[in-house]
């Protein structure tokens, strides 16, 4: 009866082992493509589509909060500089770091994306041509000078640092600073939606 | 630590950690509390002060951050022409039920009337939703705040 175990266990693993090395062959083979045109978009666009980025590059003269993208509390309106009303501007709340708690969160230069920097509503494909045009990314000529805003920018960081339990993007910034080098080494491919 | 701030118009040297709030600093050291607690967390505007002219959370305000700049508190604000106005605006309109955001409604409409002189309903509404009003006083602070408008 052992001797029928130790067989039956044994012809077992060698039905075994092909199909995981035929499965580890595939993931690996998987991995080891890398992405390519469009795709190399992709987990920048990751970022730029997360909460902690559109809330404040919105359509219109609204930011929005938390990761259901609800307007934002109190009648808060764009103003005329994107820093809020004259009379209850973002720093009325919002100063240079996040509150105690992270309760009202904060970076210097606290305010909304110009309008021609929205993002929200836009594709990946047309959020991709977007950063690219300097008369919708801030008048970036070049796409350096995009990476060096994604790097360096303190309101680009504060979403790595949001306070509170808010989520952060879906991928870390240096990895995102990797993936934008990848995608400018590549020309700055667009996807197709 | 000691912090040296300006309070309308008059130098304090207070001994708090750095991250004590402004409103902590008002109330309980300065003991000046015509600036009211509310919430602690610039939800409810009863805790609005000026810094350097413009509207400011001081329940959430670290000492720390203020520095140099001038604070102004509802106990200073009739001083100015604009906040005479809208204190007589209040009285007129009998605003007030309870009393307790009223504070931080006359700040916040001081700095609306000084950046908006003549500001429209919707104007009122971008600078006046960030204070929350329990007896819900919102129909009489329009009409006041127009009102003090009105006397340019």
């Amino acid at each position: 009866m052992i001797r029928c175990h130790r067989v039956r266990s044994a012809l077992l693993c060698l039905a075994i082992v092909p199909l995981a090395s035929s499965l580890l062959a595939g993931h690996l083979g998987a991995q080891a493509t890398p992405a390519k045109g469009g795709a190399l978009f992709d987990p920048i666009a990751s970022v730029l589509q997360s909460p902690r980025c559109i809330n404040c590059h919105p359509a219109g003269d609204v930011p929005h909060q938390k990761d259901t993208h609800i307007p934002h509390l109190q009648h808060v309106i764009r103003g005329p500089y994107g820093t809020g009303s004259p009379a209850l501007p973002c720093s009325t709340c919002h100063q240079n770091r996040n509150s105690a708690e992270g309760a009202v969160p904060g970076a210097p230069g606290w305010r909304l994306a110009p309008l021609s920097m929205k993002w929200e509503g836009l594709t990946k494909g047309q959020i991709c041509e977007s950063i690219k045009d300097p008369n919708r990314n801030g008048n970036r000529r070049t796409l350096e000078e995009v990476i060096a805003h994604m790097k360096s920018d303190s309101l680009v960081l504060w979403a790595w640092h949001p306070g509170a339990d808010r989520t952060v993007p879906p991928v870390s910034h240096e990895q995102l600073v990797r993936d934008l080098n990848a995608w400018v080494a590549a020309g700055g491919p667009c996807p197709s939606n | 630590m000691a912090f040296t701030i300006t309070v309308n118009g008059s130098t304090h040297t207070v001994d708090v950690d750095g991250d004590t709030p402004l409103l902590w600093v008002l109330r309980d050291v300065l003991e000046m509390t015509g600036t009211k607690f509310g919430c602690g967390r610039a939800l409810c505007g009863a805790c609005t002060v000026h810094v350097d002219g413009s509207p400011r959370r001081s329940c959430i305000t670290p000492i720390g951050s203020v520095r140099a700049s001038a604070i102004t508190t509802i106990e200073a604000i009739g001083s100015t022409a604009t906040g005479k106005k809208l204190q007589e605006a209040w009285l007129a309109e009998e605003v007030v039920q309870c009393g307790y955001c009223q504070s931080g409604q006359i700040m916040s409409a001081c700095a609306l009337l000084t950046a908006i002189p003549r500001p429209t309903d919707a104007d009122i509404d971008a600078a006046m939703s960030g204070n929350i009003c329990r007896c819900g006083t919102y129909v009489r602070m329009r009409t006041a705040i127009h009102r003090a408008a009105s006397q340019a």
